[in-house]
C-alpha cells in the first residue's frame, strides 16, 4: 500500500512536465523560429488579410477555377471542422454509384481519355490542398476558356503552384490548387 | 527518376536511417534502465525525493506489478474525470461541452492502456487542455509503463536467483525523462518546420475564394479551421506508439503531416523505440545476436506485409478502373505522401501498436485492407508497441523454445534459463488473450442488431470493420475500419472491455513470467542447446507466429477481406 503515495504524486508530476512544460516549451520554441507554419501556414494578401491556409483545400466547382478532389464533407465540401475520410468500401454499391457520376460531371466539362484517380476518389482528410500536375492540366483548356485568357498563361501559373518532391525523393509532384485559384484571380 | 523509383526510394532511405539508429538508440535505453546515464540526475533525484521513491529499493514481481496497476488506475480516473468536466476548465476557447459517460469510459480506457481508440472526432469534441495534459500526458505515461514491463522481462532473463525484477517507479521515470521526452521536443520542432501547427489560438475563420452552397442550399462564403497544440502531441503520440490523433483525420490530416518528409519523420518515430528495443534487449541479456535475430524476423513479416499492400493498392480498384478511371486506388489518401508513403505508414502503424492513420484503412482494397488486420491480429509482434510488442514476440520466442524442444527430445531452454510449465503457461495467455477477445467480441457483434447496424459499408466489407475493430482495441492499436459508428454503448462499452483485458492480462502474465525467470539459474550452454541467435531458429519463430496466427483467425479473415475480394473479380 506504501506504492499509492509515489503513484499519486509521480502521476501529478508528470502532468506539470510532460502535459504542461512540454508543450509550453515546444509552442515557445516554435513561435521563435518557425511562427508561420506554427499558426497553420497562412495566406495573408497586402492589406494584411488572411485568406485561408496553403495547407487546407477549399471548395472549387465553378468552371473558371482549378477544381480539387472530391470532398464531401460533412454540411458542406472541404469543411475544415469536419476532418476525415469517407471511409467508403471499395465494394460499396453507393460509393461506386458516387464515383460513376464523378466520372460522368469531369467528362461532361470536357475531360477526355482515362481520368486520375485522384479527381474522382476522396482524400483520407478530405481536406487534400493538392492535385497532381497531370490532374491540373487536364482542367487548363476549361479554365483557359471560361476566363477568356490564353491556356499557357493558366499553365504557367499552375506549374508555379507546383512543388516537387521534397529533397527530389520524398513524396510525389503536387499542384497546390488554392494557390493557383488565388492566382488565377489575381489576389495573390 | 520515375516516379515509382523515387516512391521506393524513400522507403529505403527510411530503413537505413531507421536501421542506422537501432544500435546507438538500443544501448542508449540499456545505459538508462540500467541506471549508468545520470545527466538528469538533479531532477530525477527532485522528484523521487517529491514522490517518496525509493531509488535503490528492489521490487519482486507481485509489487512491480500493483505500483503499474495504482499508476494506471490514477490516469485512469483522472482523464475520466477531466473528461467530464472539461467546460468547467481552462484552454477551451471553443467552449466543447463535456463527453457523455460511455464515451468518457471508453477514451479514458483507451488512453491509459496505449490504445488510442476514439469514438470523437478531436477538433470537435476535446478542449486544448484535454488534449495537452490528458491526452498528451496519457501519450507518454502509458508508453513509458510498456517500457517498463518489457525491461522487467529482459531483467528477468539476465538475472539469476533474484527475486527481484527492478523498481517500477524509477524505470517509469527514467523512460519518460531520458528517452521519451528528449527526443518528443526534437521531433515536435521538426514537424513544426514542416508545418504542423502548434498554438493555443482560438479556431480561425478565413475567406472562401469561390463562395460555396452548403448541402442546406445556404450560401457560405467563410469556413472555420481549427486550432491548436498539434506538434507537441503529434511527435509523441507516434514516438510512443499511442496514435490518437488530434484531429478527426489523424496523421492524415494536412496538420499533423503536411509534408512527404512530416510522413517519413513521423513513420521512423512509430518504428524508433519499438525497433531499437530489440538491441536493448541483446545488450542486458549479454547477447546482442539474440536481438539481431529478433529484430531480422520482425523485419521480415514487414517486409512481406508492405510489399503485399503496395502491391494491392498499386493494382487499385477494378471496380472504379472499368469506369474509365486509371491509377493506384486513391480513396482515403492524400496525395502528396505516394501510395508507398501511405502504404508504409499503414504497415508501420499496424506492425507496432501505434494507430495513428495517414490514409484511410476502410477505403484499403480488401487484400490491401487484409494486411493491416492480420498485422494486428497477429498480436503486434513485428515491432509492437512501445514495450509490449517486445514482450509478446519474447512469449512467442519461448513458444517457439519449447514446441522445438519437444520435437527434438531436448529441455527447453531461452537464454540459459530452463522453460517450464509454469512460464509456457503465462506465454501462452500473453499470446492467445486479444485473439479469444476478438473472436467471441466480433461473433456477439454479429448476433445483436444494434451492433449490426453501425456498420458503414453492406455486405462481408461490413464484417471486416467490425473485425478490424475489435482487433484493434483487443491488441491496443487503435487504428480502425474508421466507416463503423462505434460511438454507441455496444462498441463504447465493450470496447473498453477488450482494451481493459488485452492490456493488463498480457502484462500481469510478463511480469509473472519474469518473476519466475528471475529467480532461476542459468545453465551454461552445452552441445545440447538449441542456439536461438541463429537463422534456423529466426525462420522456425516466424513460421510459429504465422502457424498459431492462421490457425486462430484464417475462418474470419477468410469470411471478410477475402470474400470481398472474390466477389469483386
Amino acid at each position: 500500500m506504501k506504492d499509492i503515495k509515489p503513484a499519486i504524486l509521480l502521476f501529478i508530476m508528470f502532468t506539470i512536465i510532460c502535459g504542461g512544460i512540454y508543450p509550453a516549451l515546444v509552442t515557445g520554441v516554435a513561435y521563435a523560429l518557425f511562427p508561420n507554419q506554427a499558426k497553420g501556414s497562412l495566406i495573408i494578401d497586402k492589406a494584411g488579410k488572411e485568406l485561408g491556409s496553403s495547407l487546407i483545400g477549399q471548395p472549387f466547382s465553378d468552371p473558371q477555377y482549378l477544381w480539387p478532389r472530391p470532398s464531401a464533407t460533412a454540411e458542406f465540401d472541404y469543411n475544415p471542422s469536419a476532418s476525415g475520410g469517407s471511409n467508403s468500401g471499395p465494394t460499396n454499391p453507393d460509393y461506386l454509384k458516387t464515383v460513376a457520376e464523378r466520372v460522368k460531371a469531369l467528362r461532361d466539362s470536357g475531360i477526355t481519355g482515362p481520368i486520375p484517380a485522384e479527381l474522382v476518389q476522396a482524400s483520407a482528410s478530405r481536406l487534400d490542398p493538392h492535385l497532381s500536375p497531370q490532374a491540373a492540366r487536364l482542367q487548363v483548356s476549361r479554365i483557359a476558356k471560361a476566363r477568356g485568357i490564353a491556356e499557357a498563361t493558366v499553365q504557367k501559373l499552375v506549374d508555379g503552384a507546383t512543388e516537387e518532391p521534397q529533397l527530389g525523393i520524398l513524396g510525389v509532384a503536387r499542384v497546390n490548387v488554392l494557390a493557383v485559384n488565388l492566382g488565377l484571380d489575381g489576389v495573390r | 527518376m520515375s516516379q515509382s523509383m523515387g516512391e521506393l526510394l524513400q522507403i529505403l532511405i527510411i530503413f537505413v536511417v531507421l536501421l542506422a539508429l537501432v544500435k546507438p538508440l538500443g544501448s542508449f535505453m540499456a545505459s538508462v534502465y540500467l541506471g549508468k546515464f545520470t545527466f538528469l540526475a538533479p531532477l530525477e533525484n527532485l522528484l523521487y525525493r517529491i514522490c517518496g521513491v525509493q531509488q535503490d529499493e528492489e521490487m519482486g514481481w507481485q509489487r512491480y506489478a500493483a505500483s503499474m496497476l495504482f499508476f494506471n488506475l490514477v490516469m485512469f480516473v483522472s482523464l475520466f474525470a477531466l473528461l467530464l468536466l472539461q467546460h468547467l476548465l481552462p484552454l477551451n476557447p471553443q467552449k466543447l461541452p463535456p463527453f457523455n459517460w460511455q464515451l468518457t469510459l471508453n477514451t479514458a480506457i483507451s488512453f491509459t492502456t496505449n490504445t488510442n481508440w476514439q469514438n470523437y472526432s478531436g477538433e470537435q469534441a476535446a478542449s486544448y487542455l484535454t488534449q495537452m495534459a490528458g491526452f498528451g500526458l496519457h501519450n507518454f505515461a502509458s508508453a513509458a509503463t510498456g517500457m517498463a514491463i518489457v525491461i522487467a522481462l529482459i531483467r528477468g532473463f539476465s538475472r539469476r536467483k533474484s527475486s527481484a525484477i527492478g523498481n517500477f517507479w524509477v524505470d517509469l521515470t527514467r523512460g519518460t525523462l531520458y528517452i521519451l521526452l528528449p527526443i518528443s521536443i526534437v521531433a515536435a520542432l521538426l514537424l513544426v518546420s514542416q508545418g504542423v501547427i502548434q498554438n493555443f489560438s482560438p479556431y480561425k475563420t478565413v475567406p472562401l475564394l469561390q463562395a460555396s452552397q452548403g448541402r442546406d442550399r445556404l450560401e457560405l462564403e467563410s469556413v472555420t479551421i481549427p486550432m491548436g497544440p498539434v506538434a507537441s502531441q503529434e511527435a509523441i503520440k507516434e514516438l510512443g506508439t499511442n496514435g490518437g490523433g488530434f484531429f478527426n483525420a489523424n496523421s492524415s490530416h494536412p496538420f499533423e503531416n503536411p509534408t512527404p518528409l512530416s510522413n517519413c519523420l513521423e513513420i521512423l518515430l512509430i518504428l524508433l523505440i519499438p525497433v531499437s528495443l530489440t538491441y536493448t534487449f541483446g545488450y542486458m541479456v549479454g547477447n546482442t545476436r539474440q536481438g539481431w535475430m529478433l529484430l531480422s524476423v520482425m523485419l521480415f513479416l514487414l517486409f512481406v506485409s508492405f510489399a503485399l499492400l503496395q502491391w494491392a493498392e498499386v493494382v487499385g480498384n477494378p471496380l472504379v478502373t472499368r469506369l474509365g478511371v486509371v491509377g493506384a486506388n486513391m480513396e482515403g489518401k492524400e496525395l502528396r505522401f505516394g501510395i508507398s508513403g501511405s502504404s508504409l505508414f499503414s504497415v508501420a502503424t499496424t506492425a507496432t501498436s501505434c494507430g495513428a492513420v495517414n490514409s484511410m484503412h476502410d477505403s484499403l482494397t480488401p487484400l490491401g485492407g487484409l494486411i493491416p488486420l492480420s498485422l494486428i491480429l497477429l498480436g503486434e509482434i513485428v515491432f509492437g508497441g512501445v514495450g509490449s510488442g517486445l514482450y509478446t514476440m519474447l512469449a512467442f520466442a519461448i513458444i517457439a523454445v519449447f514446441v522445438s524442444g519437444l520435437m527434438i527430445g531436448r529441455t527447453p531452454e531461452y537464454l540459459g534459463k530452463k522453460i517450464e510449465v509454469k512460464e509456457i503457461w503465462m506465454s501462452i495467455i500473453t499470446i492467445l488473450t486479444a485473439g479469444v477477445v476478438v473472436l467471441i467480441l466480433s461473433g456477439l457483434a454479429m448476433i445483436t442488431p444494434s451492433a449490426v447496424a453501425s456498420m458503414a459499408n453492406p455486405g462481408a466489407h461490413g464484417l471486416s470493420e467490425v473485425l478490424y475493430a475489435f482487433a484493434s482495441m483487443a491488441n491496443n492499436n487503435g487504428s480502425a475500419f474508421a466507416g463503423l459508428n462505434a460511438n454507441v454503448p455496444f462498441y463504447n462499452l465493450l470496447g473498453a472491455l477488450a482494451m481493459t483485458i488485452g492490456r493488463y492480462i498480457p502484462a500481469l502474465a510478463v511480469l509473472a513470467m519474469a518473476g519466475f525467470l528471475a529467480e532461476k539459474k542459468c545453465i551454461p550452454p552445452s552441445l545440447g542447446t538449441l542456439p536461438t541467435d541463429k537463422l534456423p531458429f529466426a525462420l522456425w519463430l516466424a513460421l510459429v507466429i504465422l502457424i498459431v496466427g492462421a490457425l486462430t483467425f484464417f475462418p474470419a479473415l477468410a469470411l471478410g477481406p477475402i470474400v470481398e475480394h472474390l466477389s469483386m473479380q
